[in-house]
Protein backbone atom coordinates (compact mmCIF):
# COMPACT_ATOMS: atom_id res chain seq x y z
CA UNK A 1 0.00 0.00 0.00
CA UNK A 2 2.72 2.15 0.93
CA UNK A 3 5.74 1.52 -0.75
CA UNK A 4 9.04 3.54 0.58
CA UNK A 5 12.17 2.79 -1.47
CA UNK A 6 15.66 4.20 -0.91
CA UNK A 7 14.20 7.61 0.25
CA UNK A 8 17.17 10.19 0.18
CA UNK A 9 15.72 13.80 1.95
CA UNK A 10 17.17 17.13 2.58
CA UNK A 11 15.71 20.06 5.11
CA UNK A 12 17.70 23.22 3.94
CA UNK A 13 20.51 21.42 2.11
CA UNK A 14 20.99 18.85 5.24
CA UNK A 15 20.80 15.24 4.31
CA UNK A 16 18.20 13.96 7.19
CA UNK A 17 16.82 10.65 5.23
CA UNK A 18 19.20 8.35 4.27
CA UNK A 19 18.20 5.66 2.30
CA UNK A 20 14.84 4.99 4.06
CA UNK A 21 13.00 1.88 2.46
CA UNK A 22 9.86 0.87 4.01
CA UNK A 23 6.45 -0.99 3.07
CA UNK A 24 3.30 -1.29 4.32
CA UNK A 25 1.07 -3.59 2.74
CA UNK A 26 -2.98 -2.86 3.63
CA UNK A 27 -4.37 -4.32 6.41
CA UNK A 28 -1.39 -3.14 8.53
CA UNK A 29 0.04 -0.99 11.56
CA UNK A 30 3.50 -0.19 11.29
CA UNK A 31 5.08 1.88 14.05
CA UNK A 32 8.73 3.82 13.64
CA UNK A 33 10.48 4.61 16.92
CA UNK A 34 13.33 6.32 17.24
CA UNK A 35 15.41 8.50 19.11
CA UNK A 36 14.85 12.86 18.72
CA UNK A 37 16.35 13.57 15.06
CA UNK A 38 16.65 10.59 13.63
CA UNK A 39 14.34 11.79 11.06
CA UNK A 40 11.03 10.56 12.10
CA UNK A 41 8.79 13.91 11.49
CA UNK A 42 11.29 14.62 8.43
CA UNK A 43 9.54 11.10 6.63
CA UNK A 44 6.01 12.49 8.09
CA UNK A 45 6.84 15.90 6.10
CA UNK A 46 8.17 14.16 3.14
CA UNK A 47 5.14 11.78 2.86
CA UNK A 48 2.40 14.57 3.15
CA UNK A 49 4.25 16.82 0.81
CA UNK A 50 5.55 19.93 3.20
CA UNK A 51 7.16 22.49 0.90
CA UNK A 52 10.86 22.35 1.80
CA UNK A 53 11.37 19.02 2.26
CA UNK A 54 13.04 17.77 -0.56
CA UNK A 55 13.49 14.41 -1.78
CA UNK A 56 17.16 14.38 -3.02
CA UNK A 57 16.72 10.48 -4.43
CA UNK A 58 14.63 7.20 -4.26
CA UNK A 59 11.25 7.28 -4.21
CA UNK A 60 7.58 6.30 -2.82
CA UNK A 61 4.46 4.63 -4.06
CA UNK A 62 0.89 5.21 -2.81
CA UNK A 63 -1.17 2.22 -4.42
CA UNK A 64 0.17 2.68 -7.20
CA UNK A 65 0.78 6.07 -7.38
CA UNK A 66 4.12 8.12 -6.90
CA UNK A 67 3.24 9.80 -4.28
CA UNK A 68 5.85 12.24 -4.68
CA UNK A 69 4.37 14.07 -8.10
CA UNK A 70 1.07 14.74 -6.24
CA UNK A 71 0.24 18.13 -4.48
CA UNK A 72 -0.41 17.70 -0.88
CA UNK A 73 -3.99 17.99 -1.52
CA UNK A 74 -4.06 15.79 -4.24
CA UNK A 75 -2.46 13.07 -1.51
CA UNK A 76 -5.34 13.82 0.70
CA UNK A 77 -7.83 13.17 -1.65
CA UNK A 78 -6.01 10.15 -2.90
CA UNK A 79 -6.60 9.34 0.95
CA UNK A 80 -3.56 9.80 2.82
CA UNK A 81 -3.87 11.80 6.13
CA UNK A 82 -1.57 13.37 8.20
CA UNK A 83 -1.82 13.32 11.60
CA UNK A 84 0.55 16.24 13.19
CA UNK A 85 3.10 16.41 15.55
CA UNK A 86 2.34 20.16 16.05
CA UNK A 87 -1.08 21.17 14.93
CA UNK A 88 -1.29 24.43 13.42
CA UNK A 89 -4.10 27.30 14.69
CA UNK A 90 -5.78 29.05 12.05
CA UNK A 91 -7.53 32.21 13.86
CA UNK A 92 -10.82 33.35 12.49
CA UNK A 93 -11.63 30.45 11.12
CA UNK A 94 -14.14 27.90 12.47
CA UNK A 95 -13.35 24.01 12.96
CA UNK A 96 -16.57 23.65 11.26
CA UNK A 97 -15.72 25.44 8.34
CA UNK A 98 -12.28 24.59 7.85
CA UNK A 99 -13.30 20.84 8.05
CA UNK A 100 -16.55 20.93 5.77
CA UNK A 101 -13.88 22.94 3.34
CA UNK A 102 -11.47 20.31 3.40
CA UNK A 103 -13.78 17.55 3.39
CA UNK A 104 -15.74 18.87 0.20
CA UNK A 105 -12.13 19.42 -1.17
CA UNK A 106 -11.36 16.00 -0.85
CA UNK A 107 -14.76 14.23 -2.23
CA UNK A 108 -14.69 16.93 -5.57
CA UNK A 109 -11.65 15.57 -6.48
CA UNK A 110 -12.68 11.99 -6.27
CA UNK A 111 -16.06 12.76 -8.48
CA UNK A 112 -17.79 12.10 -4.66
CA UNK A 113 -21.05 14.09 -4.06
CA UNK A 114 -20.15 17.18 -1.16
CA UNK A 115 -21.91 16.78 1.75
CA UNK A 116 -24.19 19.41 3.17
CA UNK A 117 -24.07 21.72 6.12
CA UNK A 118 -26.56 19.40 7.76
CA UNK A 119 -25.02 16.25 6.82
CA UNK A 120 -21.26 17.50 7.75
CA UNK A 121 -22.58 18.50 10.87
CA UNK A 122 -24.17 15.40 11.73
CA UNK A 123 -20.90 14.02 10.72
CA UNK A 124 -18.23 16.15 13.12
CA UNK A 125 -20.64 15.61 16.23
CA UNK A 126 -20.69 12.02 16.08
CA UNK A 127 -16.86 11.68 15.64
CA UNK A 128 -16.17 14.13 18.21
CA UNK A 129 -18.57 11.96 20.60
CA UNK A 130 -16.76 9.04 19.47
CA UNK A 131 -13.45 11.06 20.82
CA UNK A 132 -14.80 12.66 24.44
CA UNK A 133 -14.62 16.15 22.39
CA UNK A 134 -16.70 18.83 23.33
CA UNK A 135 -18.91 19.46 20.11
CA UNK A 136 -18.79 23.25 20.68
CA UNK A 137 -15.40 23.12 20.55
CA UNK A 138 -15.43 22.61 16.56
CA UNK A 139 -17.43 25.94 16.52
CA UNK A 140 -13.88 27.52 17.97
CA UNK A 141 -11.49 28.92 15.15
CA UNK A 142 -8.98 25.77 14.48
CA UNK A 143 -7.13 25.21 17.66
CA UNK A 144 -7.14 28.61 19.01
CA UNK A 145 -6.86 28.17 22.93
CA UNK A 146 -6.56 24.53 22.74
CA UNK A 147 -4.32 22.59 24.85
CA UNK A 148 -1.81 20.17 23.67
CA UNK A 149 -3.81 17.37 24.64
CA UNK A 150 -7.43 19.02 22.65
CA UNK A 151 -5.10 19.43 19.57
CA UNK A 152 -4.42 15.83 19.35
CA UNK A 153 -8.16 14.99 20.28
CA UNK A 154 -8.67 16.71 16.97
CA UNK A 155 -6.40 15.51 15.01
CA UNK A 156 -8.29 12.23 15.81
CA UNK A 157 -11.42 13.88 15.10
CA UNK A 158 -10.26 15.18 11.48
CA UNK A 159 -8.95 11.47 10.58
CA UNK A 160 -12.62 10.08 11.66
CA UNK A 161 -14.18 12.98 9.31
CA UNK A 162 -11.85 12.20 6.29
CA UNK A 163 -12.02 8.96 7.10
CA UNK A 164 -8.15 8.27 5.00
CA UNK A 165 -7.23 5.24 3.58
CA UNK A 166 -3.55 5.25 5.11
CA UNK A 167 -2.82 7.64 8.11
CA UNK A 168 0.80 8.82 8.98
CA UNK A 169 0.60 9.63 12.81
CA UNK A 170 3.40 12.00 13.85
CA UNK A 171 3.79 11.60 18.11
CA UNK A 172 0.01 11.93 18.14
CA UNK A 173 0.46 10.39 21.52
CA UNK A 174 2.67 13.47 23.12
CA UNK A 175 0.76 15.68 25.48
CA UNK A 176 -2.23 13.16 26.20
CA UNK A 177 -2.48 12.37 29.52
CA UNK A 178 -3.85 8.37 30.16
CA UNK A 179 -7.01 8.78 29.49
CA UNK A 180 -6.81 10.82 26.52
CA UNK A 181 -4.02 8.07 25.10
CA UNK A 182 -6.85 5.17 25.62
CA UNK A 183 -9.43 7.02 23.60
CA UNK A 184 -6.88 8.38 21.17
CA UNK A 185 -5.63 4.64 20.50
CA UNK A 186 -9.22 3.24 20.50
CA UNK A 187 -10.16 5.83 17.81
CA UNK A 188 -7.15 4.70 15.96
CA UNK A 189 -8.03 1.17 15.90
CA UNK A 190 -12.03 2.06 15.33
CA UNK A 191 -10.92 4.60 12.54
CA UNK A 192 -7.86 2.67 10.82
CA UNK A 193 -8.24 -1.08 11.03
CA UNK A 194 -9.44 -2.51 8.25
CA UNK A 195 -8.21 -4.62 5.60
CA UNK A 196 -7.87 -2.00 3.17
CA UNK A 197 -6.32 0.45 5.25
CA UNK A 198 -2.94 1.11 6.69
CA UNK A 199 -1.22 3.12 9.37
CA UNK A 200 1.80 4.45 10.29
CA UNK A 201 2.54 5.64 13.31
CA UNK A 202 5.46 7.39 14.65
CA UNK A 203 6.16 7.82 18.49
CA UNK A 204 8.81 7.89 20.74
CA UNK A 205 7.60 5.60 23.61
CA UNK A 206 5.75 2.28 23.81
CA UNK A 207 2.71 3.45 25.71
CA UNK A 208 0.17 4.28 22.65
CA UNK A 209 1.52 0.45 21.53
CA UNK A 210 -0.19 -0.70 24.64
CA UNK A 211 -3.93 0.41 23.26
CA UNK A 212 -2.48 0.21 19.12
CA UNK A 213 -1.07 -3.21 18.40
CA UNK A 214 1.60 -2.67 15.68
CA UNK A 215 2.10 -5.68 12.86
CA UNK A 216 6.05 -4.75 12.86
CA UNK A 217 7.98 -2.13 14.92
CA UNK A 218 10.76 0.09 13.00
CA UNK A 219 14.13 1.58 14.47
CA UNK A 220 14.79 4.41 12.89
CA UNK A 221 18.19 5.64 12.91
CA UNK A 222 20.26 8.95 11.37
CA UNK A 223 17.72 8.27 8.42
CA UNK A 224 17.65 4.86 7.82
CA UNK A 225 15.60 2.22 9.48
CA UNK A 226 18.08 -0.07 11.17
CA UNK A 227 16.20 -2.71 12.96
CA UNK A 228 12.59 -4.07 12.55
CA UNK A 229 10.55 -6.78 13.96
CA UNK A 230 7.41 -7.53 16.00
CA UNK A 231 5.27 -5.73 18.59
CA UNK A 232 8.22 -7.61 21.20
CA UNK A 233 10.62 -4.96 19.52
CA UNK A 234 8.96 -1.91 21.14
CA UNK A 235 9.04 -3.08 24.54
CA UNK A 236 12.31 -4.18 24.28
CA UNK A 237 13.29 -0.61 23.20
CA UNK A 238 11.51 1.07 26.37
CA UNK A 239 13.40 -1.49 28.52
CA UNK A 240 17.23 -1.13 26.74
CA UNK A 241 16.62 2.47 25.25
CA UNK A 242 17.60 3.23 21.54
CA UNK A 243 21.25 3.20 21.78
CA UNK A 244 21.64 -0.37 22.89
CA UNK A 245 18.64 -1.67 20.68
CA UNK A 246 19.74 0.43 17.53
CA UNK A 247 23.82 -0.88 17.79
CA UNK B 1 -16.07 72.99 -6.93
CA UNK B 2 -12.86 72.86 -5.35
CA UNK B 3 -9.81 72.08 -6.90
CA UNK B 4 -8.50 68.51 -7.73
CA UNK B 5 -6.23 67.74 -5.07
CA UNK B 6 -2.64 66.79 -5.22
CA UNK B 7 -0.33 64.46 -4.12
CA UNK B 8 1.35 66.73 -1.83
CA UNK B 9 -1.38 67.12 0.00
CA UNK B 10 -1.35 64.61 3.05
CA UNK B 11 -4.51 62.93 2.77
CA UNK B 12 -3.66 62.33 -1.24
CA UNK B 13 -0.10 60.94 -1.12
CA UNK B 14 -1.09 57.78 -2.28
CA UNK B 15 -4.36 58.62 -4.18
CA UNK B 16 -4.47 57.62 -7.88
CA UNK B 17 -5.39 61.67 -8.76
CA UNK B 18 -5.69 60.38 -12.50
CA UNK B 19 -8.69 57.85 -12.01
CA UNK B 20 -9.84 61.06 -9.40
CA UNK B 21 -9.84 63.78 -12.07
CA UNK B 22 -12.57 61.26 -14.35
CA UNK B 23 -15.18 61.46 -10.99
CA UNK B 24 -14.04 65.04 -9.57
CA UNK B 25 -16.65 67.14 -11.73
CA UNK B 26 -19.32 64.72 -10.79
CA UNK B 27 -17.94 64.37 -7.22
CA UNK B 28 -20.89 65.39 -4.30
CA UNK B 29 -19.78 67.24 -1.44
CA UNK B 30 -19.04 65.23 1.50
CA UNK B 31 -21.89 63.19 2.42
CA UNK B 32 -22.89 64.36 6.27
CA UNK B 33 -24.66 62.55 8.81
CA UNK B 34 -25.17 63.46 12.40
CA UNK B 35 -26.15 61.52 14.79
CA UNK B 36 -28.30 62.92 17.96
CA UNK B 37 -27.11 63.09 21.27
CA UNK B 38 -27.55 59.56 22.50
CA UNK B 39 -28.74 57.80 19.34
CA UNK B 40 -27.14 54.75 17.77
CA UNK B 41 -26.36 53.95 14.34
CA UNK B 42 -25.40 51.70 11.94
CA UNK B 43 -24.16 51.93 8.47
CA UNK B 44 -22.86 48.72 6.09
CA UNK B 45 -21.05 50.87 3.13
CA UNK B 46 -20.81 47.94 0.05
CA UNK B 47 -19.14 48.34 -2.83
CA UNK B 48 -21.17 50.35 -5.83
CA UNK B 49 -19.32 47.56 -8.87
CA UNK B 50 -17.98 50.62 -10.35
CA UNK B 51 -14.26 50.60 -11.50
CA UNK B 52 -13.96 53.62 -9.81
CA UNK B 53 -15.76 54.64 -6.37
CA UNK B 54 -15.24 57.68 -4.00
CA UNK B 55 -17.13 57.85 -0.86
CA UNK B 56 -16.83 60.52 1.24
CA UNK B 57 -18.55 61.43 5.00
CA UNK B 58 -18.30 64.08 7.48
CA UNK B 59 -19.93 62.50 10.15
CA UNK B 60 -20.75 64.11 13.43
CA UNK B 61 -21.63 62.30 16.81
CA UNK B 62 -22.67 64.39 19.24
CA UNK B 63 -22.72 63.56 23.05
CA UNK B 64 -22.91 59.90 23.85
CA UNK B 65 -23.63 59.41 20.53
CA UNK B 66 -22.68 55.92 18.77
CA UNK B 67 -21.93 54.82 15.55
CA UNK B 68 -20.86 51.64 14.19
CA UNK B 69 -19.66 51.98 10.50
CA UNK B 70 -18.91 48.97 8.29
CA UNK B 71 -17.10 49.30 5.24
CA UNK B 72 -15.95 47.22 1.93
CA UNK B 73 -13.50 49.40 -0.04
CA UNK B 74 -12.75 46.56 -3.43
CA UNK B 75 -13.30 48.85 -6.54
CA UNK B 76 -11.30 47.34 -9.48
CA UNK B 77 -9.20 50.50 -10.23
CA UNK B 78 -9.50 53.55 -7.48
CA UNK B 79 -11.60 52.83 -4.49
CA UNK B 80 -11.39 55.67 -1.61
CA UNK B 81 -13.36 56.24 1.51
CA UNK B 82 -12.84 59.03 3.35
CA UNK B 83 -14.32 60.02 6.41
CA UNK B 84 -14.06 63.29 8.83
CA UNK B 85 -15.58 62.23 12.02
CA UNK B 86 -15.98 64.73 15.00
CA UNK B 87 -16.85 63.12 18.25
CA UNK B 88 -18.64 65.20 21.39
CA UNK B 89 -18.54 64.21 24.72
CA UNK B 90 -18.84 60.15 25.28
CA UNK B 91 -19.16 59.76 21.63
CA UNK B 92 -18.04 56.52 20.35
CA UNK B 93 -17.44 55.63 16.55
CA UNK B 94 -16.26 52.32 15.60
CA UNK B 95 -15.19 51.46 11.92
CA UNK B 96 -14.67 48.42 10.79
CA UNK B 97 -13.36 48.34 7.16
CA UNK B 98 -11.51 46.29 4.67
CA UNK B 99 -9.55 46.81 1.13
CA UNK B 100 -9.62 44.33 -1.18
CA UNK B 101 -8.11 43.94 -4.49
CA UNK B 102 -5.64 42.55 -7.34
CA UNK B 103 -4.64 43.52 -10.59
CA UNK B 104 -3.77 47.15 -10.57
CA UNK B 105 -6.53 48.36 -8.08
CA UNK B 106 -5.32 51.35 -5.62
CA UNK B 107 -7.92 51.19 -2.66
CA UNK B 108 -7.36 53.70 0.58
CA UNK B 109 -9.22 54.67 3.53
CA UNK B 110 -8.48 57.99 4.79
CA UNK B 111 -9.90 59.01 8.17
CA UNK B 112 -9.91 62.16 10.32
CA UNK B 113 -10.77 61.29 13.84
CA UNK B 114 -11.49 64.30 15.76
CA UNK B 115 -12.13 63.87 19.63
CA UNK B 116 -13.23 67.30 20.40
CA UNK B 117 -14.54 66.65 23.70
CA UNK B 118 -13.90 64.36 26.94
CA UNK B 119 -14.66 60.76 27.27
CA UNK B 120 -14.85 59.89 23.38
CA UNK B 121 -14.12 56.34 22.07
CA UNK B 122 -12.88 55.65 18.43
CA UNK B 123 -11.81 52.08 17.35
CA UNK B 124 -10.48 51.57 13.83
CA UNK B 125 -10.16 48.68 12.11
CA UNK B 126 -8.44 48.16 8.85
CA UNK B 127 -7.74 44.86 7.32
CA UNK B 128 -6.28 44.68 3.42
CA UNK B 129 -5.63 41.76 1.09
CA UNK B 130 -3.72 42.79 -1.74
CA UNK B 131 -2.88 40.81 -4.60
CA UNK B 132 -1.24 41.45 -8.53
CA UNK B 133 0.27 44.58 -8.24
CA UNK B 134 -2.43 46.42 -5.95
CA UNK B 135 -2.01 49.23 -3.57
CA UNK B 136 -4.26 49.16 -0.62
CA UNK B 137 -3.45 52.38 2.22
CA UNK B 138 -4.81 53.28 5.42
CA UNK B 139 -4.00 56.91 6.37
CA UNK B 140 -5.66 57.62 9.32
CA UNK B 141 -4.77 60.87 12.06
CA UNK B 142 -6.44 60.74 15.36
CA UNK B 143 -6.67 64.51 16.89
CA UNK B 144 -7.73 65.31 20.52
CA UNK B 145 -8.18 68.26 20.77
CA UNK B 146 -7.55 70.44 24.23
CA UNK B 147 -9.36 69.21 27.27
CA UNK B 148 -10.51 66.40 25.94
CA UNK B 149 -9.35 64.22 28.65
CA UNK B 150 -10.16 60.44 28.95
CA UNK B 151 -9.89 60.29 25.03
CA UNK B 152 -9.82 56.46 24.33
CA UNK B 153 -8.54 55.90 20.71
CA UNK B 154 -7.21 53.02 18.90
CA UNK B 155 -6.22 52.21 15.57
CA UNK B 156 -5.69 48.25 14.49
CA UNK B 157 -4.38 48.04 10.82
CA UNK B 158 -3.31 45.00 9.40
CA UNK B 159 -2.53 43.96 5.72
CA UNK B 160 -2.06 41.05 4.13
CA UNK B 161 0.14 40.70 0.67
CA UNK B 162 -0.14 37.63 -2.01
CA UNK B 163 1.76 38.58 -4.43
CA UNK B 164 5.17 40.48 -4.69
CA UNK B 165 4.69 43.91 -6.68
CA UNK B 166 1.87 44.38 -4.23
CA UNK B 167 1.75 47.32 -1.50
CA UNK B 168 0.60 48.35 1.72
CA UNK B 169 0.88 52.06 3.01
CA UNK B 170 -0.42 52.20 7.20
CA UNK B 171 -0.19 55.20 8.20
CA UNK B 172 -1.58 55.61 11.51
CA UNK B 173 -0.91 59.60 13.38
CA UNK B 174 -1.61 60.96 16.33
CA UNK B 175 -1.75 64.63 17.69
CA UNK B 176 -2.84 65.21 20.67
CA UNK B 177 -3.45 68.60 22.63
CA UNK B 178 -4.42 66.52 26.24
CA UNK B 179 -2.78 65.13 28.97
CA UNK B 180 -5.24 62.55 29.95
CA UNK B 181 -5.62 59.95 27.21
CA UNK B 182 -5.35 56.88 25.75
CA UNK B 183 -4.63 56.15 22.33
CA UNK B 184 -3.09 53.28 20.94
CA UNK B 185 -1.97 51.88 17.44
CA UNK B 186 -0.93 48.91 15.61
CA UNK B 187 0.00 48.27 12.21
CA UNK B 188 1.58 44.83 10.47
CA UNK B 189 2.35 44.17 7.14
CA UNK B 190 2.70 40.46 6.49
CA UNK B 191 2.14 37.64 3.83
CA UNK B 192 0.27 34.15 4.41
CA UNK B 193 1.24 31.94 6.92
CA UNK B 194 3.38 28.84 4.69
CA UNK B 195 2.65 26.81 7.50
CA UNK B 196 -1.16 27.27 8.02
CA UNK B 197 -1.06 26.92 3.97
CA UNK B 198 0.39 23.61 4.34
CA UNK B 199 -1.92 22.68 7.02
CA UNK B 200 -5.40 23.27 5.19
CA UNK B 201 -3.55 21.60 2.11
CA UNK B 202 -3.01 18.38 4.17
CA UNK B 203 -6.46 18.40 4.54
CA UNK B 204 -7.22 18.70 0.79
CA UNK B 205 -7.93 22.27 0.26
CA UNK B 206 -6.16 23.17 -2.97
CA UNK B 207 -4.02 26.07 -3.18
CA UNK B 208 -6.44 28.83 -4.13
CA UNK B 209 -9.28 27.07 -1.81
CA UNK B 210 -6.27 26.82 1.20
CA UNK B 211 -5.59 30.79 0.57
CA UNK B 212 -8.85 31.95 0.55
CA UNK B 213 -9.98 30.21 3.72
CA UNK B 214 -6.88 31.93 5.41
CA UNK B 215 -7.85 35.42 4.22
CA UNK B 216 -11.25 34.72 5.40
CA UNK B 217 -9.81 34.48 8.67
CA UNK B 218 -7.98 37.39 8.72
CA UNK B 219 -10.57 39.28 7.37
CA UNK B 220 -13.73 38.27 8.04
CA UNK B 221 -13.77 39.05 11.90
CA UNK B 222 -14.37 42.25 10.82
CA UNK B 223 -18.52 41.97 10.19
CA UNK B 224 -18.68 39.40 13.32
CA UNK B 225 -20.75 42.72 15.32
CA UNK B 226 -22.36 44.03 12.60
CA UNK B 227 -26.10 43.59 12.42
CA UNK B 228 -27.58 42.32 9.28
CA UNK B 229 -24.21 41.76 8.12
CA UNK B 230 -25.08 39.07 5.24
CA UNK B 231 -24.62 41.10 2.68
CA UNK B 232 -21.10 42.60 3.38
CA UNK B 233 -19.97 38.77 4.52
CA UNK B 234 -21.05 37.54 1.19
CA UNK B 235 -19.29 40.20 -0.71
CA UNK B 236 -16.09 39.67 1.33
CA UNK B 237 -15.93 36.12 0.83
CA UNK B 238 -16.64 36.75 -3.07
CA UNK B 239 -13.83 39.17 -3.57
CA UNK B 240 -11.28 37.55 -1.42
CA UNK B 241 -12.78 34.08 -3.21
CA UNK B 242 -11.62 36.46 -6.34
CA UNK B 243 -7.82 37.31 -5.44
CA UNK B 244 -6.95 34.37 -4.07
Amino acid sequence: MLEITNLHATVGGKPILNGLTLHVPAGELHAIMGPNGSGKSTLAYVLAGRPGYEVSEGGAGFDDRDLLAMEPHERAAAGLFLGFQYPVEIPGVSYLQFLRESLNSQRRARGEAELSGAEFIRLARAEAAELGMDAEMLKRPVNVGFSGGEKKRAEMVQMGIMRPRFAVLDETDSGLDIDALRTVGAGINRIMRGPDKGVLLITHYQRLLDYVRPDKVHVLSAGRIVRSGGPELAQELEREGYAEAAA
Amino acid sequence: MTALPTRKLEAYRYADIDALASVWSELAAPETIEIAAQQRLQQIWLPSGDEIEVRRAELVLEPGAELALFALNTARHYGRIELDVTLREGARFTLNAANIGTGKANLEIVTTVRHDEPDAVSRQTVRSVLGGKAVGSYLGKVAVARGAQKTDGEQSVKAMLLDRGATANCKPELEIYADDVKCAHGATVGELDPSQMFYAMSRGLDPAGARALLLEGFVMGLWDDAENGDAICEAARATLRAVA
